[in-house]
C-alpha cells in the first residue's frame, strides 16, 4: 500500500515558509525605496557608500587573517591530539565548544581586561594591537566550527599510517603536516574556513566593543538610521554567507578519493 | 653464515603491565629474507615496529649493519617499509608517491624521475605514473607501496603483513613478485605474516613467535619437519599430536595404546613411565601397511572428508586421533566411517615435542 506523502510535504512546506517568508519580505521591502515602483535604489545606495566598502573590506581582511591563524593553530593541534594524545580528545573537544557556551560579550570584556593599556600586553593601546586582538577573538569564536571540520577531515584518513609511511621515508613533522596531512584534509579545512568567514563577516559584538570599523557595526548603524538600506544590507550579507556555504558544497566534490575503483 | 646485517639482542617491549615482546634474539644475514610468523597478538608486528623505530624497546638492542640504531628516529634509519593498509598518499600520483622519499632526500628532479621510472618497471606498472591511488586495485596499490619503499635504496626492507588485505589469487602472485624483487636487489628483508603458507613459500628463514617469544628460528624445511615446540608443530601445517608413555628412554621406545614404538629422536631427560607428546604429519601416516613404515597401530575410522583429489581420513587409536591423507582413486570407493583400520608410519617421522 502506498503511504500518503501529504504530511511530509506539508512539514517541508511549513519549514520552507518559516525560513523563506521573512527573507522574501525583507527582499521585497528592500526594493521599495522608490515610491510606487520596485527598484534596486537601496542596493545602489549601499554599494556606493564609501563606509560600506571600507567596512566590508576591513571585515574580509580580518576574516582572512582569522582563517589563516585558525588553520595554523588548529590543524597541528587536532593532528597531534589524534596522533599522540588520543585520550585528550574529549577534553579538547570540550574546550573547543566553550565559545558556543560563553557569550561573545563576556569574551570581549575578558580580552579588554586582560589586554588593556595597563596590562602586561597592552594590545588595545594601538590600532594594530586591537586588530590583532579582534582577529584572535574571531579565531576563538570560529574554533568550534574550524576544529570540527578539521577533525572530521582527519577522521577520514589513516593519520597514523600515513604519518609513519612519510616518517620512514625520511620526512620530518613539518613536512608531513604540509605535504601529506594538509592536502588530504584541505576540503575539510576550507569548509571550516568558509564557516569562519560567514561568522566573522557579520559579527557585531566584538568589533563594536573593540571599536573597530567592521561590517557588523556598520550594518547596525545603518539599521538604526535608515529605512530601506538595512534590508538591502541584510540581503547582501545573506548572499555572502550562502555563497560561502555553497563553496563548501562545491569543494566537497573535489575531496581526495581513497578507495580503489578498479579490480585487478 | 653470511655476514650479519641485523641483530636483535634481548629485545623486550612492555605496554603498561603487559609484556608483549619477551627477550627476542635474532641474527639476520645480509640479503636474507626472514619472516616473522605467528598468530595475532604474538608480538611480531611490535618487533617489526621496533626495528623501524616506531616503538622504543623497553630493553634490548637493535644493530643494523654493525651500528646500534636502538635510539635512532625512524627517519634516520634508512629503512624501507610496506604497510598492511598500503598507506599511499591519496593526494599524490603514483610517481609522486614513489618519488616522495627521493624529494625528501634532496635528489635532483631528473635523477628522481629516472629512479621512479626504474621502480615502476621493476614492479611492472610502467605507464601508471599519472594515476592516483584511488584509480588502482589493491594489488597495484601495494606494488606502488613496495616501489616507494625501495626507491630511496634503503638498507633493509620491512613488510608488515603486506598481502593480508588482498584476495587469494593476487596474494600468491604478489608474494612471488616480492621474492623475485628481493632476490634481484639482494636487500635484507623482514616479512611479518600470520599465514604459514606465505612464510614457508618465500622465506630463507622463519622466526615463529608465540606470546611475545621467539619459539623457533629456522629454515622453512626445519620449521615444518622439525618443530621444536608443541606450538610450532601445531601452528605450522596440520599435525597429529599423540600422547604416549615412555617405555625405555635409552632404547627410545614409547607405548601408544599399548603398542611399542621405536623412535629415532632422543627422549631427553624423561624416565620410563613419563608421559610424552609426539607429533607426526598426516603425509607421514598411511592407511594400511606400506613399505618403510614399520610401526603399525589398529583403530577405527572416525571421519572421512572428500576434498577432491585428496581424501582426509581420521582414525581413532585409543585416546589419540590420527589424520592422514590418501589420494582419490576413482576405481576405489573411499573408506567408510566406523570401519576398523590399520595405520602405519615410521618411528623416524615421530617428533618428540618439548612443551
Amino acid at each position: 500500500m502506498r503511504r500518503s506523502r501529504f504530511l511530509p510535504w506539508l512539514g517541508f512546506a511549513l519549514g520552507a515558509a518559516y525560513f523563506l517568508l521573512p527573507l522574501i519580505a525583507t527582499f521585497e521591502f528592500s526594493l521599495r525605496e522608490k515610491r510606487d515602483a520596485y527598484s534596486f535604489l537601496a542596493y545602489a545606495n549601499v554599494l556606493n557608500d564609501p563606509n560600506f566598502r571600507a567596512t566590508f573590506t576591513y571585515s574580509v581582511t580580518v576574516a582572512i587573517a582569522t582563517i589563516i591563524v585558525g588553520i595554523v593553530l588548529i590543524v597541528p593541534a587536532a593532528y597531534f591530539v589524534r596522533l599522540r594524545l588520543p585520550a585528550l580528545r574529549p577534553v579538547v573537544e570540550f574546550i573547543t565548544l566553550l565559545p558556543l557556551i560563553v557569550p561573545p560579550i563576556i569574551l570581549v570584556f575578558g580580552y579588554i581586561r586582560t589586554f588593556n593599556s595597563s596590562s602586561f600586553l597592552p594590545l588595545t593601546n594601538s590600532t594594530t594591537g586591537t586588530n590583532i586582538l579582534l582577529t584572535f577573538g574571531y579565531v576563538t569564536l570560529s574554533m568550534p566550527y574550524m576544529y570540527r571540520a578539521v577533525d572530521t577531515g582527519l577522521r577520514a584518513i589513516d593519520v597514523r599510517t600515513l604519518t609513519e609511511a612519510a616518517t620512514i621515508l625520511g620526512a620530518r613533522t613539518p613536512t608531513i603536516l604540509m605535504r601529506v596531512i594538509f592536502p588530504n584534509i584541505l576540503i575539510s579545512v576550507l569548509s571550516g574556513a568558509f564557516l569562519s568567514f560567514a561568522i566573522v563577516i557579520g559579527e557585531f559584538v566584538m568589533a563594536s566593543l573593540l571599536n573597530r570599523p567592521a561590517f557588523g557595526p556598520y550594518m547596525q548603524n545603518i539599521g538604526a538610521n535608515r529605512a530601506y538600506e538595512p534590508a538591502a544590507l541584510a540581503i547582501i550579507a545573506f548572499v555572502v554567507t550562502w555563497g560561502a556555504m555553497g563553496m563548501i558544497q562545491l569543494l566537497a566534490r573535489f575531496a581526495p578519493k581513497t578507495s580503489a575503483t578498479l579490480v585487478e | 653464515m653470511r655476514d650479519e646485517f641485523l641483530r636483535l639482542e634481548g629485545l623486550t617491549k612492555t605496554f603498561g603491565a603487559s609484556t608483549v615482546v619477551k627477550d627476542v634474539n635474532l641474527s639476520v644475514a645480509r640479503g636474507e629474507f626472514v619472516s616473522f610468523l605467528g598468530p595475532s597478538g604474538c608480538g611480531k608486528t611490535t618487533v617489526l615496529r621496533m626495528i623501524a623505530g616506531f616503538e622504543t624497546p623497553s630493553a634490548g638492542y637493535i644493530h643494523v649493519d654493525g651500528r646500534n640504531v636502538t635510539n635512532l628516529r625512524p627517519n634516520q634509519r634508512k629503512i624501507g617499509m610496506v604497510f598492511q593498509a598500503y598507506a599511499l598518499f591519496p593526494n599524490m600520483t603514483v610517481a609522486g608517491n614513489i618519488g616522495f622519499g627521493l624529494k625528501i632526500a634532496g635528489m635532483g628532479k631528473d635523477e628522481a624521475a629516472a629512479r621512479v621510472s626504474e621502480m615502476l618497471k621493476l614492479i611492472g606498472l610502467a605507464g601508471f605514473e599519472k594515476r592516483y591511488p584511488y584509480q588502482l586495485s589493491g594489488g597495484q596499490q601495494q606494488r606502488v607501496a613496495l616501489a616507494r619503499a625501495l626507491a630511496a635504496r634503503p638498507s633493509m626492507l620491512l613488510l608488515d603483513e603486506p598481502l593480508s588485505a588482498l584476495d587469494a589469487k593476487i596474494r600468491v602472485s604478489l608474494r612471488e613478485q616480492i621474492r623475485e624483487i628481493q632476490k634481484e636487489l639482494g636487500i635484507t628483508t623482514i616479512f611479518v605474516t600470520h599465514d604459514q603458507e606465505e612464510a614457508l613459500s618465500i622465506s630463507d628463514r622463519i622466526m615463529v613467535m608465540n606470546a611475545g617469544r621467539a619459539d623457533q628460528v629456522g629454515t622453512p624445511f626445519e620449521i615444518y619437519n622439525r618443530p621444536q615446540t608443541r606450538f610450532v608443530a601445531q601452528f605450522v601445517g596440520t599435525l597429529n599430536v599423540i600422547e604416549a608413555i615412555v617405555a625405555d628412554p635409552r632404547e627410545r621406545t614409547v607405548k601408544i595404546d599399548s603398542t611399542l614404538i621405536n623412535l629415532v629422536h632422543d627422549l631427553g631427560a624423561r624416565k620410563a613411565g613419563d608421559p610424552v607428546s609426539l607429533a607426526v604429519r598426516p603425509e607421514s601416516v598411511s592407511l594400511g601397511s606400506r613399505q618403510g613404515r614399520e610401526s603399525r597401530l589398529s583403530g577405527k575410522i572416525s571421519d572421512v572428508s572428500f576434498l577432491g583429489s585428496v581424501i582426509r581420513v581420521r582414525v581413532g587409536v585409543g585416546d589419540s586421533q590420527f589424520s592422514l591423507d590418501t589420494f582419490n582413486n576413482p576405481a576405489v570407493p573411499p573408506p567408510v566411517a566406523g570401519s576398523p583400520a590399520e595405520i602405519s608410519f615410521s618411528g623416524k617421522d615421530l617428533l618428540v615435542l618439548q612443551d
